[in-house]
């Protein structure tokens, strides 16, 4: 569907396991440059695992990943620091270091990675945190001094910090009232756009995807089972998909309660 | 068929079982410590070097230790005095004193001691710090901001436990000697400069030595399994302090079992 030039992200044929559990089960995806894909699907069907499994965190057991045409599974530790420069990730607990000024964590990646001094460094997180709506005050706090819907922008400010090509969003919204989360749907799109980023979102907020997304993929069983714009998500023609986005509990889908 | 081996081989696979499973884990542990010990030592000698971080470590494993360090080394140094007094006048050598407890501090107990107050602190500290890091995802955070991990977190915990510790350790003989000395004069009315004396004089360059190259050691073990149980930790504030847990053990065996070794190493003909 994609022409191969345009295609930042390639994922084919992906497996995983833990122990007996399988998580991906051949799993292919493509992300084309400057799209938002949001990938919706229960949980602990392997949506973490799968983003995962891109930023090189966890090993996938086969299969192929490419970033820009280039296979990523096999990267020693210091050509994928090299490759981490082109992305950012916002995570789902937003994973601030709490031993870091909140401004230093918004510079971290620009400190550490980039050798960026720290003046020139702590005026663009002082500039970034005004993108996401907080006062340069918010900065000299530390992480455990702010509410949640206030940690998850930081989070988002230090994602977007060092301008990364690829952005992953794990859960933005989850943990969230509905209305800080719609606030940080719209940081998201806002910053999005801005920097002509690709993005992949992992989310089960649909309220979250719809606003994000320009395709949905629907992960079931270690497989995407649908695809498509945002718009068709509502006659998707697939069971899985419908049962997904109207929250019934009776369905293909088979919930395992209890085991 | 099946009934029949299943009853018949019951007690003895029962009983060997699980002596076999603890043995296979304990295999796989120290081949994954071997492992991270590996990578660990590979990313303290490449850079990038994160010095703010390792003067950081320093001031907290060296510094901060002090007081409690120091408070361990002097009632020893004193404790060691008033033994052996007691003990060596059954047999008219009350002279020894001095040579007993500069080299008892400076040979073993200065560095064991020293090693074992530190790995209580600074294990314990490493161990439950990089795990909540690990469990709140901040590890993976490290990873997606190009920072590696293991320079940014073990390279520094390293470096700093292997430097500090001999500075510290020396101290505790210096303070471990000096108690000695206080309970020396004020209590066994030795003269003081007689009690110096007879502290120098059977010290050899080697008591010291063999002391600081077993501090290091330690500071080394602590500063890995501190580092090591924590990045490993898994599943939310129980698994940190398992962690934790297991941190502070292993070091404090380790640091026993080292002492035998670093001592048969130096000392055995």
């Amino acid at each position: 569907m994609i022409e191969p030039k345009h295609i930042k992200i390639r994922v084919r044929n992906l497996h995983k396991s833990f122990g007996s559990k399988v998580v991906l089960n051949g799993l292919d995806l493509d992300v084309a440059r400057g799209e938002s894909v949001v990938v919706i699907g229960g949980s602990g069907t392997g949506k973490s695992v799968l983003l995962k499994c891109i930023l090189g965190i966890i090993r996938p057991d086969s299969g192929s990943i490419q970033v820009d045409g280039k296979e990523v599974t096999e990267l020693s530790s210091s050509e994928r620091d090299e490759m981490m420069l082109k992305f950012g990730m916002l995570f789902q607990g937003s994973a601030l270091f709490d031993s870091l000024k909140v401004w230093e964590n918004v510079a971290f990646g620009l400190i550490q990675a980039r050798g960026m001094d720290r003046d020139q460094a702590h005026d663009i997180a002082i500039h970034k945190l005004a993108q996401v709506g907080l006062a340069p005050e918010v900065g000299e706090l530390s992480p455990a001094e702010l509410s949640g819907g206030m940690q998850k922008r930081v989070a988002l400010a230090r994602a977007i910090a060092a301008e990364p090509e690829i952005i992953f969003f794990d859960e933005p919204t989850t943990g969230l009232d509905p209305i800080m989360g719609d606030v940080i749907n719209d940081l998201i799109v806002k910053s999005v756009r801005e920097l002509g980023a690709t993005t992949l979102s992992i989310t089960h907020d649909l309220a979250s995807a719809r606003k994000i997304a320009h395709r949905i993929a629907m992960l079931h069983m270690g497989k995407i089972i649908w695809s498509g714009p945002v718009e068709s998500i509502d006659r998707s023609g697939n069971d899985y998909v419908d049962q997904f986005i109207h929250g019934r509990a009776e369905g293909p889908i088979k919930m395992q309660v209890s085991r | 068929m099946s009934d029949t081996s299943s009853s018949e081989a019951p007690f003895l696979v029962r009983l060997c079982a699980p002596v076999g499973r603890v043995f296979m884990s304990f295999l796989a542990n120290v081949g994954s410590i071997a492992i991270f010990t590996g990578r660990a030592l590979i990313h303290c000698v490449t850079p990038p070097f994160y010095w703010r971080l390792v003067v950081r470590q320093m001031i907290d494993i060296g510094y901060y230790s002090l007081p409690v360090v120091g408070l361990t080394a002097i009632f020893t140094g004193m404790v060691l005095a008033l033994q052996s007094y007691s003990g060596f006048s059954r047999f008219s050598a009350e002279g020894a004193v001095a040579t007993v407890v500069v080299l008892s501090m400076t040979r073993e107990l200065g560095p064991v001691l020293a090693g074992l107050m530190v790995a209580g602190r600074i294990g314990a500290s490493m161990a439950a710090e990089i795990g909540t890091m690990r469990v709140t995802e901040q590890i993976d955070a490290l990873t997606t901001l190009s920072t590696n991990p293991f320079k940014y977190l073990v390279a520094p915990r390293l470096i700093a436990g292997l430097a500090m510790m001999p500075l510290l350790v020396l101290v505790a003989d210096i303070i471990g000697v000096f108690g000695g000395f206080l309970i020396g004069v004020n209590k066994l009315n030795f003269n003081p400069a007689n009690y110096l004396t007879r502290t120098f004089e059977f010290l050899e360059t080697k008591d010291v030595v063999s002391g600081l190259v077993k501090a290091a050691c330690f500071g080394f073990v602590i500063s890995l399994m501190g580092c090591y149980h924590g990045y490993n930790s898994r599943g939310g504030a129980q698994g940190v302090g398992t962690a934790t847990i297991n941190a502070v053990v292993s070091a404090l065996i380790l640091i026993l079992v080292f002492n035998y070794l670093i001592t048969e190493l130096f000392f055995s003909k």
